[in-house]
């Protein structure tokens, strides 16, 4: 069961420089949200901001509220790292632990934080992820092979698997098909309708027909003159590619821009 | 059209003379090579590594307690230079406090470009003044102090050499930042941090200076760290300075095998290093 997450005037800065401003908007359990817009309007800062990654950058700072399930992870003595651990993060270049076997990629986060150093428990998270991520029969034979010597859609699965071998309730995806073929990133495509029914998967694309393959809603973003990115509309996916109600939306699906 | 010829004939004239320079450059290793390989591959032989040296006048014997010492310096260096070298380039790839990483930059270089006799003078005045003897251990800090540079350096470069994202995996994960370091980051450098080890051992390895009012030599085995030890390049520069004939063809053989580990040291890290920037570019 995924968890509710609800932005509540998320700004985020780099260094004196504000990248998103204000925004607000609810992303619901068992649904794929998808943030569009064009390069640069602050699609990945914004789900940085969702597990506190944002921080890791020197000098960046992030203001307002974010909830995750029932907890505000920017209140006072919550600590990052337990966040990043209840949810999971997949990047847009796939980016396995370059010295590990698959087997150890996906146990990596278990095993290291101390969730469980059990065989057989970590046996069984390792088979199950890797069955989330549908890779289980491709790479079952090979646990022990580089994960570096996997294709690149295979790689970007492992990381898929290591992600979900935390069992967070959240799984956050910034452009995770944009360095894949589209025979890969159509099997991405489809993980995410399978994802849904345990998470909240919330994905970043500027794929808009992506977009409107995978989403239940989409919201779309936009960086104006001042080049403060702003969350410019939030609806179900139908709505935002059929009727929207912001000429800017209609602008940028329509290909006017961007 | 004049000028043409005057632009091509300057330019024949600076290749030309670059082609000497490169040719001066490469004349006296060249010499050296030769010198080293023949003579003392000519008076190297089984003796040299298991006898002590002869008494003086006697031929034959060889070099055991001198490459027992260089061994045991070079641990002692380590046990000094090792630690600190790679700290403190963990700490510089990671610091965002750029003024005070720069201003560690600095120091650390100007510490590798110190002469190396200032570092033996350091170990004499803070170890062996101190303590009233030479002894393996003041030869170890002073070797120390000249290899920590290196290592922090090439330690920094290693680690900034694996991709952002990689850590940023590791920390999307819910890994503390230290284990990010030490469980995943490292192992992902560990090829160019062992190059860096080798280079900085082979920076110290053939020192004379530093040892000669430190490590001091000793023409016995010594396991102490406390006593005095012999070394490779100490032995080189006595027998090489001496009159006897006996001891000339010794200190070539020396030279031979110094010259042969640094060769070997050199090797290693450069295998190392092109094997470490196979795997990032592929991950
Ligand atoms: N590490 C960074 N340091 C400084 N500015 C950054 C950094 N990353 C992104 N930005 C800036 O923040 C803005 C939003 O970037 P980003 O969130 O990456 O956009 P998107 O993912 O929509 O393409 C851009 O103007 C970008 O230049
Ligand atoms: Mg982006």
């Amino acid at each position: 069961m995924g968890a509710t997450v609800r932005a509540e005037d998320i700004s985020a800065w780099y260094g004196k420089k504000l990248a998103i401003r204000d925004m607000n908007l609810e992303m619901k359990p068992n649904k794929v949200t998808a943030l569009i817009g064009p390069s640069g309007c602050g699609k990945s800062t914004f789900l940085r901001c969702i597990n506190r990654m944002h921080e890791v950058i020197p000098a960046a700072r992030v203001g307002g509220d974010m909830w995750v399930g029932d907890q505000n992870v920017y209140s006072r003595g919550v600590d990052p790292v337990k966040v990043r651990a209840q949810t999971g993060m997949v990047f847009q270049r796939p980016n396995p632990f370059p010295t590990m076997s698959i087997y150890d990629n996906v146990a990596a986060g278990p095993r290291l934080s101390g969730k469980t150093r059990n065989k057989k428990e970590l046996d069984a998270l390792v088979e199950r992820s890797l069955r989330r991520a549908a890779l289980w029969h491709e790479v079952k034979d090979r646990l022990k092979e580089p994960a570096t010597g996997l294709s690149g859609g295979q790689q970007q699965r492992i990381c898929i698997a290591r992600a979900l071998a935390m069992e967070p309730g959240v799984v956050l995806l910034d452009e995770p098909t944009s360095a894949l073929d589209p025979i890969a990133s159509y099997k991405i495509e489809e993980l995410m309708n399978d994802l849904k029914e345990e998470y909240t998967v919330i994905i970043v694309t500027h794929n808009m027909q992506q977009a409107a393959r995978i989403a239940d809603f989409t919201a779309f973003m936009l960086a104006g003159e001042d080049f403060v990115g702003e969350l410019i509309e939030y609806a179900d996916t139908k709505t935002i590619f059929s009727t929207p109600k912001d000429k800017r939306t209609e602008d940028y699906i329509t290909g006017r821009f961007g | 059209m004049r000028r043409y010829r005057a632009r091509k004939l300057v330019n024949y004239f600076g290749s030309g003379l670059a082609l000497l320079c490169v040719m001066l450059a490469i004349l006296p290793l060249g010499a050296m090579l030769a010198y080293v390989l023949g003579q003392g591959g000519t008076s190297l032989n089984l003796n040299f590594f298991t006898h002590l040296p002869a008494p003086y006048g006697e031929s034959g014997g060889g070099m055991l307690n001198d490459i027992e010492g260089t061994g045991y310096l070079i641990l002692l260096a380590s046990c000094v230079g090792l630690p600190i070298g790679i700290l403190s380039g963990i700490y510089l790839s990671r610091s965002t406090n750029y003024r005070f990483a720069n201003t560690v930059r600095f120091f650390t270089d100007v510490v590798a470009g110190t002469p190396s006799i200032v570092a033996g003078v350091v170990a004499y005045a803070l170890v062996v003044i101190p303590t009233g003897h030479f002894s393996a251990y003041s030869g170890g800090a002073a070797l120390g102090l000249l290899m920590f540079p290196t290592v922090t350096r090439a330690t920094e470069e290693t680690i900034k050499l694996v991709p952002t994202s990689i850590r940023e995996a590791a920390l999307a994960l819910g890994l503390p930042e230290w284990q990010a370091m030490a469980r995943i980051i490292l192992p992902a450098a560990a090829n160019g941090i062992v190059t860096a080890v080798m280079l900085g051992i082979a920076r110290v390895a053939g020192e004379t200076a530093p040892l000669l009012f430190t490590a001091f030599g000793n023409p016995n085995l010594s396991f102490a760290p406390s006593n005095a030890v012999g070394a490779l390049p100490l032995e080189i520069w006595k027998y090489a300075t001496s009159p006897s004939e006996d001891l000339h063809r010794q200190a070539w053989a020396g030279a031979f095998v110094l010259f042969a580990i640094i060769v070997i040291l050199n090797l290693i890290a450069r295998l190392l290093t092109l094997r470490l920037t196979a795997r990032v570019g592929t991950g």
